[in-house]
């Protein structure tokens, strides 16, 4: 008779298994951006996720350990990265930003599984910090010569400030761009956007922001196919719906309408794909609950307190330093033990 | 103990400081000033050459008068000629340049309290002759001002496209804002202890061959 170890039933689901259906089901997203920014978009996710792959197989070399290229999980860093960048970004600044992901996000700590924060969320905030102005500047969808021409600032020289776009827009005649976001718009002019722009995706965002139905859609594929936890997105968006829906109730107009708050920004991006990492977020249900209603919380608090106009990003780094200490204090009860 | 030895081990004692046990990448001591001071190539190297100044003149005082110096009061009689020492150093930057002096601001009285002196003073010139205490404090100043310059020099570079205040990039050059706040010391910082522990392991490992 043979014995072996623990565990003695595999789902057969391995690493790169479910890190290259979470790859397909952002392909979409993708499409979508590319259909609306043209050849920028398009490059944009390119170059940031061949500098994730460029980073990763050097650190490989670098610290002598085998090729982790084919886990895929440079490949989404460095799409859902590309996917937080606004789509006019330059180049050279968007790789930057991909080797900051990989390195500093995740090859000096030890690897996948071995990073405390999301590396596409630690990319993101050291250009951030980096460059403000660059990362806060939008450019319009649908631009009649998208397929044909880069947006100007997409092709800055390395090292320079981005090219002005005015003059490009102005050229493509994008009638009512205005270069802020929707929740920007709110937090400075009271503007209340209207719902069908920002669903069809003609309002300024990130590159994969924008259409926050197609990325409900998309998570609902990972958590049918059981390659997510449902409960960390249900429990951000529901914190940050329930929450929304409190200042609106009792402070009134002076806080922004709820449909501003769920379909603007990177909400569902940050809920569905990067606050449901599975390195760098709590196992126990409990614990899940906890983290994903801190996350959704934080989020709320800086759109309407905050300096910030967008805070997803913040409150899931935030909520990834708090989610080994969520774990252990919120352990389920060991089946059989006594009540102390 | 004759002569030719200790002339042999004189370079040696320079060389530690400055390589070996640097004292801010090997020994990652002197943190505060290294990371606060750092955001130019000229702070970093006034901060430096003050250090290496008091450094020099208070571990060869203190290493004359080391067989005068009670024990119980060793500390306090340090600090007192450390003191000394940085006060002269206050009042030279304060009128050599007026804008390196308020550019290092509190950073240079603080020099006081740079545990890389006090360290010295304690460890090595309390208990060897001026001349090889010199020679040891010496060698730990330039290493501190190496570790600060190398700190300085980038954090300049990206964070505002210069060196020395010279322009390198032309004026469309994009600053890294993040380089010359406090994150971007420690990452400089983080990125230099990297390379050096990346360096001592590849040593070691050719040794071991």
């Amino acid at each position: 008779m043979q014995l072996r170890a623990s565990p003695h039933l595999h789902s057969g689901r391995d690493v790169p298994t479910i890190m290259r259906h979470v790859v397909y089901a952002l392909l979409p997203v993708c499409a979508f951006s590319i259909w609306q920014y043209g050849l920028s978009s398009l490059a944009l996710i390119v170059t940031v996720t061949l500098s994730c792959l460029f980073a990763e197989r050097l650190s490989n070399k670098l610290s002598g350990t085998v090729n982790t290229l084919s886990d895929w999980s440079a490949t989404i860093t460095g799409v859902l990265l590309a996917l937080t960048l606004p789509p006019a970004f330059p180049l050279w600044m968007g790789a930057v930003a991909g080797l900051t992901a990989v390195w500093l996000g995740k090859s000096l700590f030890g690897g996948l599984g071995h990073n405390p924060f999301n590396p596409a969320l630690v990319g993101r905030a050291f250009v951030q910090a980096a460059f403000p102005t660059a990362i806060t500047t939008w450019a319009p969808a649908f631009a009649p010569q998208r397929f044909t021409e880069f947006i100007p600032s997409s092709l800055t020289l390395p090292l320079m400030q981005p090219n002005d776009i005015s003059a490009w827009v102005a050229a493509n005649m994008v009638d009512g761009f205005t270069g802020a976001t929707p929740l920007a718009r709110w937090k400075f002019e009271q503007f209340v956007y209207p719902v069908e722009d920002m669903i069809t995706g003609a309002a300024s965002a990130s590159t994969g922001e924008t259409s926050a139905l197609l990325l409900v859609v998309c998570g609902l594929y990972l958590i049918a196919r059981k390659f997510m936890d449902w409960r960390i997105p249900v429990a951000v968006v529901g914190s940050a719906l329930l929450l929304a829906l409190a200042f609106r109730l009792f402070g009134g107009d002076e806080y922004p309408p709820v449909h501003l708050v769920l379909l603007s920004g990177g909400l569902m991006l940050g809920a569905l794909f990067m606050a449901t990492d599975m390195a760098t977020s709590p196992v126990s249900p409990r614990a899940v609950w906890a983290y994903g209603a801190i996350i959704g919380t934080v989020t709320i608090l800086i759109r309407y307190f905050g300096g910030l106009t967008e805070g997803v990003m913040y409150a899931i780094l935030f909520g990834n330093a708090l989610a080994p200490l969520l774990d252990k204090y919120l352990q389920p009860k060991v089946f059989g033990a006594h009540k102390k | 103990m004759s002569s030719q030895p200790l002339q042999a081990s004189n370079m040696e004692q320079l060389l530690e400081g400055i390589w070996k046990q640097n004292p801010v990448f090997v020994m990652a001591l002197g943190m505060c000033p290294a990371l606060a001071v750092t955001v130019s190539a000229f702070n970093a190297l006034g901060m430096g050459l003050a250090t290496t100044f008091v450094l020099i003149c208070s571990c060869t005082l203190i290493s004359m008068l080391r067989r005068f110096i009670p024990r119980e009061v060793r500390i306090a009689t340090y600090i007192v000629i450390i003191a000394t020492f940085v006060t002269l150093v206050d009042y030279l930057i304060q009128a050599v340049s007026l804008a390196l002096y308020e550019a290092l601001g509190a950073f240079i009285q603080l020099i006081v309290v740079n545990c890389i002196i006090l360290g010295r003073a304690e460890a090595h010139a309390a208990k060897n002759p001026p001349f090889s205490a010199m020679v040891n404090a010496l060698g730990m100043g330039i290493g501190f001002t190496i570790g600060l310059f190398a700190l300085g020099s980038v954090r300049e570079i990206l964070g505002a496209g210069k060196l020395f205040g010279i322009s390198l990039f032309g004026d469309q050059f994009q600053p890294w804002v993040v380089m010359v706040l406090p994150p971007g010391g420690f990452f400089v910082l983080g990125l230099w202890l990297l390379f050096f522990a990346w360096l001592a392991k590849r040593k070691e490992a050719q040794h071991g061959a």
